[in-house]
């Protein structure tokens, strides 16, 4: 049955964060780009030992926090100070107003950034994607339990599946097995 | 000599951090312990305990029916109390909500560990206190389907919004709480509902849990935008939990009436509402652990402990707000502020119509909590249960006396009145604790009640320097 499904990667097991890491670190080292580490929580140091850089997801939350910003700014400001002047109480309604409307632009500005966050969050991630094929590996369910994993794709240009294989093994990774899409 | 004896130098026992999950259990333990709850054929007294909260919350969705098909009039309020119970279960709902936020986002910040195991509950309860505190002001304004003339949406009738009204203000800031509360919650349940995707043994539940977990395969290219997601929400929810009720506050404080009209109230308010809301994450949480002994582990003594230091704490700055609102009474010289003060609410030659209310809220709020300077008192579950249950009295009556005694007898005595509940605000107010415990009820049965992959990362077998350092000790 699974012979001629197209191979999607090979997947090794970690005994612990740490031997995890450090695998992780050689295979960064060896010059892999298709790879991902599977844990059941983040842990702390991994990003550098996979050459990963900062997460830009606080560029989209600013920009959703300036949009609501403005958004509010102009909700209030156009219809008060123009088109929709609302006088209660006598009291004035010109520019020197402005900080009654501190509370809502503020509001708006976090409502906007927390829905940029969350959705880039979502798009950063490829989310929501409910088939993978690591899903297709019966070890992997421990991933979400105390399971930690390393998978390189077979879209890599250095994959091999005996050298790679090779390699999982070397730095530490039991069960290593092919993952077919 | 002396440097090489420094570098041995042992930490004193007493002076080593207490583990946060108790007896070193693996990380397995966590993931069993936690999703057990959800797999496990629902145990009698979750029935015993939801079907009269289930009951209550029915009654009072009966008296939102009654009160809306009838109008406002099925209520007390009637001049000069037109704010009573409804805005008095407002607040006190929507100040419960704060402690969740505060526990995810502010202890987050501030890298407080400890809050791990809380945080999910915490989180749950604000949400459906928020759920239960907008009921009031939207079923208040009497026309309930004139309600959406609150949005600024342009419309035939002319109708605006006035942005510079504090009412609107509330609008925005209980609205933005909900959501953004909400969407900070369900991030953080991802990861946690693809543990139970991945235990689950029976079609439905690996398809119901495997949709709302979208996916989630715990790959660290998704952890490094997860993590600073949480910490762009954390950071989002910060201020804008100081907000919400300094915003609420703004509905009494920018209006001209003595005993509202006062410059501390943002942050009394916001001092009150994680005060109050800390009580009632214990009054659920305690019973919660004595349902569920396994949890033991994980929210353990020095939880309870630091969670009665907050509220301590949180106590005492509400007190000196009390005392301080007497104090500029008196300074302030003015004869409305100081009747309000010292006849409304203190008593003196006013025959009390609410004074004992104002005692009431002194006891509960003040006096009750210093019994937590005592440590042997803040380990006493039954003491802590029982401050608690006085808090959360307390902190609806502080709300009853700001709102009743200032509006019943504010400047003219000849228009004064006296106001009192009647049994379909009563039961409305019931009724919102029916809704409160149900829905928390329901979310200790379906969903992963502490949030398992922060609990997992404050155990030291998730260090990855952990096991390096036994390693290297060995060779």
């Amino acid at each position: 049955m699974a012979d001629y499904r197209k191979v999607y990667g090979l997947g090794a097991e970690f005994a612990s964060p740490a031997d995890l890491m450090h695998a992780a670190e050689k295979v960064r080292d060896a010059g892999l780009t298709k790879w991902d580490v599977h844990t059941p929580f983040p842990v702390h140091g991994m990003d550098k030992a996979m050459g990963l850089g900062k997460s830009w997801l606080s560029a989209p939350a600013f920009i959703g926090g300036v949009t609501g910003l403005l958004t509010a700014v102009l909700l209030t400001c156009i219809p008060s100070f123009g088109i929709y002047p609302m006088i209660v109480h006598g009291k004035p309604y010109d520019w020197r107003t402005l900080p009654a409307f501190f509370p809502i632009v503020f509001e708006l500005t976090v409502l906007f950034s927390a829905f940029a966050t969350v959705i880039s969050i979502l798009v950063m991630n490829q989310l929501p994607k409910w088939y993978h094929p690591v899903f297709n590996w019966e070890r992997f369910t421990r991933v979400t339990d105390d399971g930690f994993f390393i998978v390189i794709e077979a879209r890599d240009p250095k994959f091999s599946e005996s050298k790679t294989r090779e390699m999982l093994e070397a730095i530490g990774g039991r069960h290593v097995t092919l993952i077919h899409d | 000599m002396s440097a090489e004896s420094a570098v041995t130098l042992t930490t004193p026992k007493e002076l080593e951090r207490v583990p946060l999950v108790s007896n070193q259990r693996p990380l397995s333990w966590i993931s069993d312990k936690v999703s057990l709850i959800c797999e496990t054929a629902t145990p009698l007294w979750w029935w015993l305990m939801f079907l009269p909260c289930s009951a209550i919350a029915l009654v009072g969705l009966l008296c939102i029916g009654y009160q809306i098909s009838n109008g406002v009039g099925v209520w007390g309020e009637n001049h000069p109390a037109g704010w009573a119970w409804d805005i008095t279960n407002f607040v006190f709902w929507i100040g419960i909500g704060h402690a969740g936020t505060l526990i995810s986002a502010i202890l987050f910040l501030t890298r407080q560990k400890w809050r791990t195991s809380i945080n999910r509950a915490a989180e749950a309860m604000t949400i459906f206190a928020v759920i239960c505190a907008g009921i009031f002001p939207g079923i208040h304004v009497g026309r309930v389907w004139m309600a959406w003339f609150l949005a600024p949406i342009p419309n035939a009738n002319g109708i605006w919004p006035n942005f510079r009204s504090p009412l609107l203000w509330d609008v925005f800031a209980v609205s933005t709480y909900f959501t953004v509360s909400l969407l900070f919650w369900y991030t953080g349940l991802i990861p946690d509902l693809a543990t139970l995707r991945d235990r689950a043994k029976s079609r439905v539940s690996k398809y119901l849990y495997g949709i709302f977990a979208i996916g989630w395969r715990g790959s660290n290219r998704q952890w490094r935008h997860y993590e600073m997601a949480y910490l762009v929400l954390a950071g989002l929810s910060t201020p804008l939990v100081l907000s919400v009720h300094s915003v609420v506050s703004f509905d009494f404080a920018t209006s001209i009436l003595p005993g509202w009209h006062t410059t501390i109230f943002p942050p009394y308010f916001v001092a009150g509402a994680i005060f109050g809301g800390f009580a009632m994450v214990l009054t659920i949480l305690l019973p919660s652990r004595l349902l569920y002994p396994q949890l033991d582990d994980m929210i353990t003594r020095q939880h309870v402990d630091k969670m009665a230091k907050i509220i301590l704490l949180t106590g005492s700055i509400v007190g000196y707000a009390y005392l301080m609102e007497l104090f500029m009474a008196y300074y302030s010289a003015n004869q409305y502020e100081l009747f309000t003060f010292l006849r409304a609410r203190i008593g003196i030659d006013n025959d009390g119509w609410y004074a004992w209310a104002y005692y009431c809220m002194m006891f509960c709020n003040v006096i009750s909590p210093q019994i937590f300077w005592s440590k042997k008192m803040r380990s006493n579950y039954w003491v802590v249960f029982a401050v608690c249950m006085f808090v959360n009295v307390g902190m609806w009556f502080e709300r009853f006396v700001i709102i009743v005694t200032s509006l019943a007898q504010d400047f003219l005595p000849s228009s004064w009145g006296h106001y009192s509940p009647s049994w379909v605000e009563i039961w409305t107010f019931i009724g919102t604790f029916g809704i409160f415990l149900s829905l928390f009820l329901l979310f200790m049965r379906f969903l992963p009640m502490i949030c398992m992959f922060e609990v997992k990362l404050v155990t030291p077998a998730a260090d990855p320097h952990h096991q390096a350092t036994d390693k290297e000790a060995k060779h």
